[in-house]
């Protein structure tokens, strides 16, 4: 038991170490990259055994973590918010099939979109699994709840969704560990067919879950995270989730909120409490993190009394993650700024590194596609995403991962041509691969790039699970081994390049290009930790 | 004893050591902590900014309120007027004179330099510049953090112990290089002020 200074995912991490984990599974998305990571490093996991290798996809990742609770050991998985959306299938399932050792499934939402598709609320994918929620409101209760979490898995025989968002994910703050507990021992389910979701046993499991849902109202009633803060002024309830608490405060740094507060860190919302804050105040403000989902629920349809404050009516913007500012103007508090960003000051958006391996595959393809006219080139998620601004502008599209594939197929279908998917080796092994394996059934023509940087880059360079085996996955699905071309994307190959991509662009069936040359992050990474220590180096 | 920092620069000009020297030196002398930090997207050569706080009381949020931080610390020029509404009115800036040119339209580095010296509270040094003469080229972030440490409440060596154990794992030569680094920074921002 130790004070910690860690950031709110390496809280989650520790706390679920600390708290009989065995193993975690996850594939990387920032803001939630960080939890795993910290397994990975962590001589304590090591110790302990811990399982923490990454998985090809959030589904599988699921699924994974899932199988080790059926062997009723305490396991976590971790993902972005839209990677929920690809586990969603395992995921509402898991509902349904409950748990032998605890799960939680922890997922890291990005309001404001710092890094990321869309701003989704993931409390919605609880509530629709039916399962508790919980959302801690600093790095000491992301850390108690990650703790406790396997405890209420077990306790109701589902699993438990973790939700933070960036901010509390990337901030640091002092964490107070707790006694190590045990593993659990390897147990099988007691009721051999629990997960076996055939129609007659999933009627009675879903039947089962809808008799829990009481109990896990009752669980949030006396939650120690959900907290009734009397206030006088009753003019006012506030009632705020998760991270929204420490904006509030921040606007009363003397702890003098004159109104009633529920702070709320679990979900479903605790019936009583919230009843006891809308009656007893004239208003309500509802600050919360993502989408306006407790507002929805107090705001019956139709209720017009005004009397719920939040997104919904423009107390606070409908998007956009919440900040001190945007809180204490909800309060009536002026912003005092004394200075204004002087005009000089020019935009610095992200950029491809010098030396990048997309950078060459870009200017071939730019070239190559003079010929074959605008507007064809399909892409997915990940840093050559970048390709999509000046000055390449060589792609049109970046939708969900794995993505660019199947577009550029259905597009091809149309009858565009030559029809263009560039991706990344990560993205094409954690969802391209069936896409290609559509492509292959059709002989569609496509021409998929496959950049292969031998490394999840975006992320900050995790192992890729493709590293090494990209032609024989391509040649493995059915493409003929003579349209599967190997490059090396650097300057000096410019032309040679271009020669190629010609010859697979105006072939009409599948065809995949793999230029591959590594990261060079990890490239310049490697070569620091093979120097000796004690050379000049600062990260 | 509360102070509101915004750490500022580009991807991977090493603003993360800064918070993390700054991190160990506050707890080394039991003070709260919060720091946010930028990773993702913007980490490939992006701007990026990292808002650190450091009190004697409890802090409530991770974000420091607009108009309020007491010092912007930034290893580069431009990237120290991008915050300035977070800055209080009688908040200093420390900033790096070394522009990190990345962009097709940088502003000219005079112009830039003028808006800086512009304000009444402001050290600006050519880190990079400092860091050479000391040996330590790699080091320049740990330059601008001497040069802002006098505006920190903090004994300057809780710093050093901040360095030491932050790049302990680097070595001694490495930790040594820092801590030259961050001393001429600090000597810099003395002598700036005596003169001012
Ligand atoms: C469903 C989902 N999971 C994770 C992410 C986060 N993510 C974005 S890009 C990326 C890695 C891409 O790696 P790769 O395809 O190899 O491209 P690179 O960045 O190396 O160029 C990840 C993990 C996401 N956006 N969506």
């Amino acid at each position: 038991m130790q004070k910690l200074l860690l950031l709110g995912a390496e809280a989650i991490a520790q706390g679920a170490i600390d708290g009989g984990m065995s193993g975690i599974y996850a594939y990387p998305g920032t803001p939630s990259t960080e939890i795993t990571e910290y397994v990975q490093k962590s001589k304590a996991a090591d110790k302990r055994k811990i399982h923490s290798q990454w998985s090809a996809n959030e589904k599988t990742a699921m699924e994974a973590a899932l199988g080790m609770s059926y062997a009723g050991k305490r396991a976590m998985v971790c993902m972005k918010h839209v990677g929920l959306n690809v586990a969603a299938d395992a995921f509402v399932n898991s509902a349904i099939t409950g748990v032998n050792g605890g799960l939680i499934v922890t997922v890291a939402d990005d309001p404001s979109m710092h890094s990321s598709q869309n701003e989704q609320d993931s409390r919605f994918f609880g509530k629709f699994a039916m399962i508790p929620i919980l959302e801690p409101s600093n790095q000491q209760e992301a850390y108690n709840m990650a703790y406790e979490g396997f405890e209420l898995s077990e306790k109701f025989k589902i699993p438990v969704l973790l939700r933070i968002t960036t901010r509390l994910s990337h901030s640091r703050a002092g964490v107070q560990t707790k006694e190590n507990k045990p593993q659990n021992p390897l147990t099988y389910p007691e009721d051999p067919i629990q997960f076996v979701l055939l129609p007659s046993n999933a009627r009675k499991r879903y039947k089962d879950l809808l008799a829990l849902q009481d109990l896990i109202d009752e669980d949030s009633e006396k939650s120690i995270y959900n907290f009734y803060f009397d206030g006088s002024d009753k003019s006012l309830g506030i009632i705020s989730c998760g991270i929204a608490y420490n904006y509030l405060m921040e606007n009363y740094p003397e702890r003098n909120c004159p109104f009633p507060i529920l702070k709320l860190g679990q979900y479903p919302l605790p019936h009583f409490k919230v009843e006891k804050i809308v009656n007893e105040c004239r208003n309500v403000l509802v600050l919360e993190d993502g989408y306006p989902f407790v507002e929805e629920q107090l705001k019956s349809f139709l209720d017009k009394s005004g009397k719920i404050k939040g997104r919904l009516d423009g107390t606070i913007p409908r998007d956009g993650e919440l900040n001190p500012n945007i809180v204490g103007k909800s309060l009536g508090k002026p912003v005092k700024t004394s200075f204004a960003i002087p005009k000089i000051v020019a935009n610095r958006p992200p950029e491809l590194c010098s030396g990048c391996s997309h950078r060459d595959i870009y200017n071939a393809l730019n070239e190559t596609m003079k010929e074959f006219g605008k507007q064809k080139v399909f892409s997915d998620i990940g840093c050559y995403t970048l390709g999509a601004l000046p000055p390449w502008n060589s792609i049109n599209s970046c939708v969900d991962m794995g993505a660019s594939i199947t577009m550029a197929k259905g597009a091809a279908d149309a009858g565009v041509r030559p029809s263009v998917a560039v991706i990344g080796d990560s993205t094409f092994t954690h969802s391209g691969m069936t896409a290609l394996l559509d492509c292959v059934y059709e002989n569609t023509p496509v021409t998929i790039i496959i950049s292969d940087n031998s490394t999840t880059a975006m992320t900050g360079g995790q192992e890729s699970h493709a590293t090494g085996r990209l032609e024989e996955i391509c040649v493995g699905l059915g493409v003929k081994p003579e349209h599967v071309r190997v490059l090396t994307p650097l300057p000096k190959y410019h032309d040679e390049m271009v020669e190629v991509l010609r010859e697979e662009l105006t072939y009409e069936g599948v065809s995949v290009v793999i230029p591959r040359r590594e990261c060079i992050q990890t490239a310049t990474r490697s070569k620091k930790e093979s120097k000796a220590k004690g050379e000049e180096v600062t990260t | 004893m509360k102070t509101n920092i915004i750490l500022a620069g580009v991807g991977g000009q090493g603003i993360l050591s800064i918070a993390a020297v700054v991190g160990m030196a506050a707890l080394e002398n039991n003070l709260y902590l919060k720091q946010s930090e930028v990773h993702g997207m913007s980490q490939r050569g992006g701007a990026v900014q990292s808002h650190l706080r450091i009190s004697d009381k409890e802090i409530a949020s991770d974000l420091i309120p607009e108009g309020t931080a007491d010092i912007i610390i930034s290893v580069e020029p431009m990237e120290s007027l991008r915050y300035l509404p977070w800055l209080k009115e009688n908040g200093w800036i420390v900033t790096n004179t070394t522009p990190f040119v990345n962009i097709p339209d940088y502003p000219n580095i005079q112009d830039l330099i003028g808006a800086i010296e512009k304000f009444p509270h402001q050290i600006s040094l050519n880190a990079d510049e400092i860091a050479r003469q000391v040996k330590s080229v790699k080091s320049s972030n740990m330059v601008v953090l001497g040069a802002a440490s006098p505006f920190i409440d903090i004994p300057y060596a809780s710093f050093e112990n901040g360095i030491r154990q932050i790049f302990g794992r680097k070595g001694e030569k490495v930790v040594q290089l820092n801590l030259n680094a961050m001393k001429a920074g600090r000597e810099f921002s003395e002598k700036k002020r005596k003169h001012n």
